[in-house]
């Protein structure tokens, strides 16, 4: 039985929407950056005043290609078209994009899962400008009053558009997460979902069973994170089998996801959707990258997630627990595989370099700090020698991240001396003659007790024992 | 006095730029109550611009080619801080916060900006009677049009209140007001001068080009304004061509095709005027070739599926919402289409229609789909005859001008006023028209010389010979 009950399966596909990282515009000069005054950002051509031409941005060509070739596309001869439909967000109330000509097609995304996702094409457009609705009903229709700011008019956006491949909210969750790491891995954009630079829409359909027909599809927006993802879909899917087991149908239409509410509601429908005229940008030529080009883009291409990931797993054998591979997940998602990789090549074992920077170093770096591969590497090594305790290591590490500095010279300046073996000696004595009877049971055979002992004699030194000297003392005095 | 003639004298000082203007400004006092070729004259500026150039002579600088050349702009072309309302309504009092790419060019070589002149709304008729401001009248007849969509432009030349000016051609707008007036106009090659800065009607088919009395002040003129732009993606890569030099090169072994598709529905003393300059061609050392285009036939079809299309797109953004007319309503949609229905005229509102329809889902293939396949056909067709001919002569426009009033309430027999312009913008080619004497009611008429793209050496060299012999 399904998620959905009885044989229904769901059929998702997403479109995503991503900002590139160029310095300018796709097509004028005006710079791609956020804030500031709204209406400041801006010049004749993004604002689309009479008589201005657009100029098209080469850089935003190349990222735009980097993203196609991480998603395995065919890189094609291709033209700009008009998108056009009446907004006050849209300068020249027609969109620039690529229509039947895309950039990038017939690609796909691998899953971590193993699912093969399809990607039909990822085409660049431009970005429009941001309205708000004052007043009123607070949407277009019947608000007191509307505000436009064009700084965002003409952002170089890239749309990356899967096949109907995807067969539950997680895996569409996981590939929003995945292709969110392949666009930050190939420098395109910076993925940050919340501030909208990285945006996702899903269609959404239900059916009886993997053999039968597609159903009718509802499209759902405002998809603003990863969580998001997963309800509106869990939830779209629900609706729709909800309502055709009650006897009734499923309406192509646009659907709004509500976050706080945690449900859809009907945004427009087909009806209402606009015929957007497509024709041929006359104000462009078409835009043929030479092969040269499209095989130095792909020689530059850092490897992606996938590629990896899976050089991590051959690190770690065939005794990579599930708690390794999720970390695996997480240290490459956040780009900082190469601290695990420096430390395994240094000889520090592959499970303690993954706990370490997934655990530890992930959280120091997402609250905005930084440390240098070649000073992790020094850490685990001392951590791995026994010249700090995990406690003292990670110590050590939160002040690197806040401070900068060499891991010696803090641990040192922590009093994390490494304890020689006659002071541990000493107190490992002492604790033994305090606590005689579960000493007895010790020597007995309560294996349990060895973390009583080790908690008493980390209490003594105030963290400074090395854990594993410590249980290679109590094993040698049972005898 | 000529272009050619104002700017020797300036850059010499024998003359100076401050005379030159103001005997244009009292041209146009004298005359534009008549005639109302202008929409805003620049008097004050102008002078002070004058000014500033006999300044530069006096201290030993060269101002350029266009020194001290009053000049008149057709009210599409942007020149910052100054109006551009295209005549219509919706762009009434709007202020350009930039300079077209022809503007600053002008400027760089000395040339005066005058004022801005009429046309018919967003450059869409043949007659000038389409603007929101009332028309102009063809300065050879006042109870005649003189032509559109540039027709102030024509006219101010024609009347001598200006030498030179800029129009823009889409589907003849230079070439048939040209002829209706008597003066020269030249369609460039598409990309041969940018269009960034001129408010765009149909993007693949407009281009900015001169009008003068002379031949030789038109090649002065385009050598200034032509040449590659990177503001314009369209712009050719190849530099201004050299038309002055070659000016005089005679039509010697030219040859000259006719065909009977740029000659057939003209009247009957236009069709006589066209023999005749052929046979002035041929006098002068040219080859005559009969040649056939049966495809341009279908051109004029095209275009009004064409250019329509395009500007229906082009002219989305007259929304009310940032700049121009805005008329109020209970909502955004609402003050859309409020403003547009008050802000455009019926022709523009016609070609919106016709071109959101042609453009629609379902009549995308039938209509702009196979408008653009004729377009690649004509193309093709004007490529072989370029295989055997070096230009092409023919008729610029089937009658003289016409009254005013008589076409208005018969868009259709408007439409055909361009018949035998409008295929050279569909390829992309250039074409000139050079009047040549006059024909029906003692009105001016020009014959159209046509050329492959970048042929405009070859078109000047022949426009310059008609010109010498338009007295036969």
């Amino acid at each position: 039985m399904s998620a959905l009950g009885g044989t229904w399966e769901m059929v998702v596909g997403l479109e995503v929407h991503t900002e590139l990282k160029t310095a300018t515009k796709l097509f004028c000069g005006c710079a791609n950056a956020f804030g500031g005054e709204p209406n400041t950002n801006v010049c004749p051509v993004c604002l689309g005043l009479p008589g201005s031409l657009p100029v098209l941005n080469e850089a935003a060509v190349e990222l735009a290609i980097r993203i196609g070739l991480a998603l395995h596309c065919e890189v094609l001869p291709s033209t700009f078209a008009r998108k056009n439909y009446f907004y006050p967000d849209q300068p020249k109330d027609y969109q620039i994009s690529q229509y039947d000509q895309p950039i990038n097609a017939e690609g796909y995304l691998d899953l971590p899962d193993g699912t093969r996702v399809r990607i039909e094409r990822a085409h660049m457009e431009e970005d429009t400008g941001k309205t708000t609705h004052l007043g009123g009903s607070g949407r277009i229709h019947g608000a007191d009053e509307s505000i436009v700011d064009y700084n965002r008019a003409g952002v170089p956006l890239v749309e990356i558009v899967s096949g109907p491949d995807i067969r539950s909210a997680e895996q569409a969750r996981l590939y929003a997460a995945e292709l969110r790491a392949i666009l930050i891995a190939s420098g395109a954009s910076d993925g940050r979902m919340e501030e909208g630079s990285m945006r996702v829409d899903a269609n959404v359909s239900v059916r009886q069973g993997p053999d039968a027909p597609f159903g009718t599809r509802c499209e759902i927006k405002n998809l603003n994170s990863l969580r998001s993802v997963l309800r509106a879909i869990d939830h779209e899917a629900l609706r729709q089998v909800t309502l055709l087991e009650a006897g009734g149908t499923v309406t192509q239409e646009t659907r709004h996801w509500d976050e706080d509410a945690g449900r859809t509601h009907t945004l427009r429908s087909k009806e209402e959707a606009t015929d957007y005229r497509y024709f041929p940008e006359p104000d462009l030529v078409p835009l043929a990258p030479s092969s040269t080009q499209i095989d130095s883009i792909r020689a530059a291409l850092p490897p992606m997630p996938a590629e990896r990931r899976a050089s991590i797993r051959s690190l770690l054998g065939d005794d990579g627990a599930a708690s390794s591979l999720e970390q695996i997940t997480s240290v490459v998602d956040q780009g900082l595989d190469d601290f695990v990789v420096a430390a395994v090549d240094a000889g520090v074992p592959v499970s303690l370099a993954l706990a370490r920077v997934a655990n530890e170093l992930a959280g120091l770096i997402a609250d905005g700090g930084e440390v240098e591969v070649v000073a992790m590497t020094t850490l685990l090594k001392m951590e791995e020698a026994g010249e700090l305790s995990a406690t003292q290591s990670k110590a050590v590490l939160a002040e690197l991240v806040a401070a900068g500095g060499d891991p010696r010279s803090i641990a040192k300046a922590k009093g994390f001396e490494q304890m020689d073996e006659g002071a541990l000696d000493a107190v490992l004595d002492a604790v033994i003659a305090e606590n005689p009877s579960e000493w007895e049971r010790y020597v007995d055979g309560d294996d349990k007790l060895a973390g009583f002992f080790t908690g008493k004699v980390m209490a003594a030194t105030r963290g400074q024992a090395d854990g594993k000297a410590v249980n290679a003392g109590l094993r040698s005095r049972r005898g | 006095m000529t272009a050619v003639d104002i700017a020797a004298g300036v850059r010499s000082g024998t003359l100076r730029a401050a005379d030159a203007i103001e005997t244009s400004l009292r041209a146009i006092a004298a005359t534009d109550g008549d005639v109302h070729a202008f929409l805003a004259i620049y008097d004050d500026d102008a002078r002070a611009t004058a000014a500033a150039i006999d300044d530069r002579v006096a201290s030993g600088e060269d101002p350029g080619p266009l020194a001290g050349v009053p000049i008149a702009l057709k009210d599409n072309l942007c020149h910052n801080g100054r109006v551009t309302s295209c005549a219509s309504r919706i762009l009434e009092g709007w202020r350009s916060p930039y300079d077209a790419t022809v503007v600053e060019r002008l400027e760089a070589a000395g040339a005066v900006v005058v004022g801005k002149t009429n046309m018919d709304e967003f450059a869409m008729g043949s007659s000038t009677e389409n603007s929101a401001f009332g028309p102009t009248a063809n300065p050879r007849n006042t109870d005649r049009v003189p032509g559109g969509s540039s027709g102030g432009s024509a006219a101010a030349v024609a009347s001598s209140m200006v030498p030179i000016s800029l129009g823009s051609d889409t589907g003849g707008s230079i070439r048939q007001p040209a002829s209706f007036c008597g003066v020269v106009g030249v369609k460039p090659t598409y990309g041969l001068v940018s269009r960034y800065g001129l408010v765009a009607f149909a993007s693949s088919l407009d281009q900015i080009g001169p009008f003068s009395t002379t031949v030789a002040d038109s090649a002065l003129l385009l050598e200034v304004i032509a040449g590659h732009d990177k503001r314009d993606s369209t712009s050719l890569e190849s530099p201004a061509p050299s038309l002055l030099s070659h000016l005089h090169d005679g039509v010697e072994g030219l040859r000259v095709g006719l065909c009977p598709e740029l000659i057939e529905g003209a009247s009957p003393k236009i069709a006589e005027r066209i023999t005749i300059a052929a046979d002035a061609l041929t006098a002068n050392g040219a080859e005559l070739v009969e040649v056939a285009l049966p495809e341009l036939r279908y051109g004029l079809s095209a275009y009004y599926l064409l250019a329509p299309a395009e500007a229906s797109s082009n002219l989305a953004r007259y929304d009310g919402v940032r700049y121009g007319l805005r008329v109020d309503a209970d909502d955004v949609a609402a003050m859309n289409v409020a403003t547009r229905t008050q802000g455009f005229g019926d022709e523009v509102k016609r070609r919106i229609m016709l071109g959101t329809y042609a453009l629609s889902a379902g009549y995308y293939d039938a209509y702009y789909g196979k408008a653009q396949r004729v377009r690649t056909m004509i193309i093709q067709a004007f490529d072989r005859v370029y295989q055997s001919v070096d230009l092409l002569l023919g008729a610029t426009t089937p009658t003289v001008a016409f009254e005013l009033g008589a076409k208005v309430a018969d868009p259709m027999e408007m439409y055909l006023s361009d018949v035998y312009t409008i295929p050279t913008n569909l390829a992309g080619h250039p074409a000139l028209s050079v009047p040549f004497g006059t024909a029906e009611d003692d009105l001016p008429v020009g014959v159209q010389l046509l050329g492959p793209a970048l042929s405009e050496v070859q078109l000047f060299r022949a426009a310059q010979v008609l010109e010498q012999e338009a007295g036969r």
